[in-house]
């Protein structure tokens, strides 16, 4: 059996992950604090992926990031990546279709707690990035948790804007997704089984995990 | 000197109306704010905070301008040195009794101040749980621990013993008068409660509408007669007997029932709930209602 899709799907999730964390934090924190008119749009803007075909999302990408558009060429020429047909577009496509179920759970816990936590810490002169780190992002675990594995979960379970933007590269961006469609399409179902059956564990293992500790199974094992 | 004069438009369910004080509070001073809710206490606690910015007026501690309108200043809390002990407590969750004390402190702070103020506040046996295993008594020490630890030169209060039962208030009541008292602060605090008012204040401002209806001690404030008492309570009227000529009246001051006799010109527009004071003049006590209620209609 060919592990590669499955590896490229692993690091494809994780690296999205990571970037999501990284871009989701800020961004909901600054939803949950703003009352500026944009946030509507913001907001919007955010669950858009939710909704749209991922056929949509990944045909604009193929325009947008295409070396003969001025974005692409321009990314081409400075940064020296091509985003077409590349690991380094899945990366960007991915955040951008993974980012409502990240920011969404962030957002929601934040906005739960009261406000008198960080005006609390305000008062004790404790800056804005000091009332995040210690103060809120440590009282919503629950809801970082849950972020993180739906945004790694349903960046496995990506197809439409891969096969878009991606293609059916091996070892580049032919991800297990991809390849369950590729087999399939040569009637080796025993392999697609393979790949199909690896995906079905793995995403309710990790749902299921969520689940477990945000409903306080697992308390007994595990202080959360 | 705290000196707040400040306008703000203000939103209480369907109402506006417009938060309007001139207010000027002597250092070392603790006032009290008392009157009816969305009166604007808890509007004007905040503005003094820097967490509710005024559209305009003017809000000064000693020399230094915490907010300027004209002058475009608006200092943030982070830089009023202010202690405030929020009504909800805003205890952090994640952080135990000790670590709260902890983030608390500022760097300026002797390193001492952590565990005498646990010692004080009888809460050492707690330092190592979280928030959430604490009774609400236990918590309001925290939360008064937490914004001493602070040392501030403002300690603003809002409405910290509502939730409490009377021998907690009284014995928290204590500690936020040695508090106060012992660091020279200059404390602000709303209160609902005539007696806390009475015991703890030298100052009260009575708020209506957003406006301060009255301003002075407290004992002038609440009692039609000015009274050179040798003792004096406050309690609660819980029933009137006429016996013959006279009244028995049962009052309950903290937690004792106490009987007083009376006559019946003195128990004239006396009834059953109303807050009164208990006060003696030579040997007998004499009993005068408190004019609280007609203030918070």
């Amino acid at each position: 059996m060919n592990w590669e899709p499955l590896r490229l799907t692993f690091e494809l999730a994780m690296t999205t992950t990571l970037v999501l964390l990284f871009v989701s934090v800020p961004l909901a924190f600054w939803l949950s604090k703003t009352t500026s008119r944009i946030k509507p749009v913001i907001e919007t803007l955010v669950s858009m992926p939710l909704v749209l075909p991922p056929t949509v999302l990944g045909f604009y990408f193929l325009l947008a990031f295409s070396p003969n558009n001025a974005f692409g060429s321009w990314i081409n020429e400075w940064l020296g990546i091509q985003l077409v047909f590349s690991f380094g577009g899945l990366v960007v496509a991915s955040v951008i279709y993974s980012l409502p179920f990240m920011v969404q759970p962030i957002q929601a816990g934040l906005t739960s707690l009261p406000p008198s936590l960080s005006e609390a810490a305000a008062t004790m002169g404790k800056s804005g990035i000091t009332q995040l780190f210690r103060v809120l992002l440590p009282n919503i675990r629950k809801s970082l948790l849950t972020g993180i594995v739906l945004a790694f979960a349903h960046t496995v379970g990506e197809f439409g804007v891969v096969l878009m933007i991606g293609g059916n590269i091996p070892g580049e961006t032919r991800v297990a997704s991809i390849a369950i469609y590729d087999e399939v399409e040569s009637l080796n179902y025993v392999a697609a089984n393979r790949y199909s059956l690896i995906l079905f564990a793995l995403t309710f293992a990790l749902l299921l995990l969520v689940y477990l500790l945000n409903g306080g199974y697992l308390k007994r094992f595990w202080k959360w | 000197m705290v000196e707040v004069r400040i306008h703000k438009k203000l939103r209480a369910g369907t109402a506006e109306f417009t938060l309007n004080t001139d207010l000027t509070i002597a250092e070392g001073s603790l006032l009290t704010i008392y009157g009816p809710s969305g009166s604007g206490k808890t509007s004007l606690l905040r503005s003094i905070a820097g967490l509710l910015p005024p559209d305009r007026g003017y809000i000064a501690f000693k020399d230094r301008t915490w907010f300027d309108s004209e002058k475009k200043i608006n200092l943030p809390p982070q830089k009023r040195n202010i202690g405030y002990v929020f009504q909800d407590y805003a205890l952090f969750p994640n952080m135990t009794v000790i670590e709260n004390l902890k983030f608390a402190k500022s760097k300026s702070a002797p390193d001492n101040i952590i565990p005498d103020l646990l010692e004080v506040m009888d809460l050492s046996a707690l330092a190592n749980q979280k928030p959430e295993t604490l009774s609400g008594g236990q918590k309001q020490r925290v939360a008064l621990a937490r914004a001493l630890v602070q040392q501030p030169d403002v300690l603003l209060l809002d409405e910290p013993l509502a939730a409490l039962d009377t021998d907690m208030r009284q014995s928290l009541q204590d500690h936020i008068l040695d508090a106060h008292n012992k660091l020279g602060l200059t404390t602000i605090m709303v209160s609902h409660d005539l007696g806390e008012i009475m015991k703890l204040s030298d100052t009260t401002a009575t708020m209506k509408e957003g406006r301060i209806a009255q301003l002075g001690p407290p004992g002038e404030l609440f009692m039609e007669k000015h009274i050179s008492g040798k003792f004096q309570f406050t309690g609660t009227v819980l029933h009137l007997i006429q016996q013959d000529v006279i009244y028995i009246i049962s009052v309950l001051i903290g937690n004792n029932i106490v009987k007083v006799v009376a006559h019946p010109s003195e128990i004239e527009g006396i009834l059953p709930g109303d807050k009164v004071v208990v006060a003696s003049k030579a040997f007998n006590p004499v009993i005068y209602k408190i004019s609280g209620n007609s203030i918070s209609e």
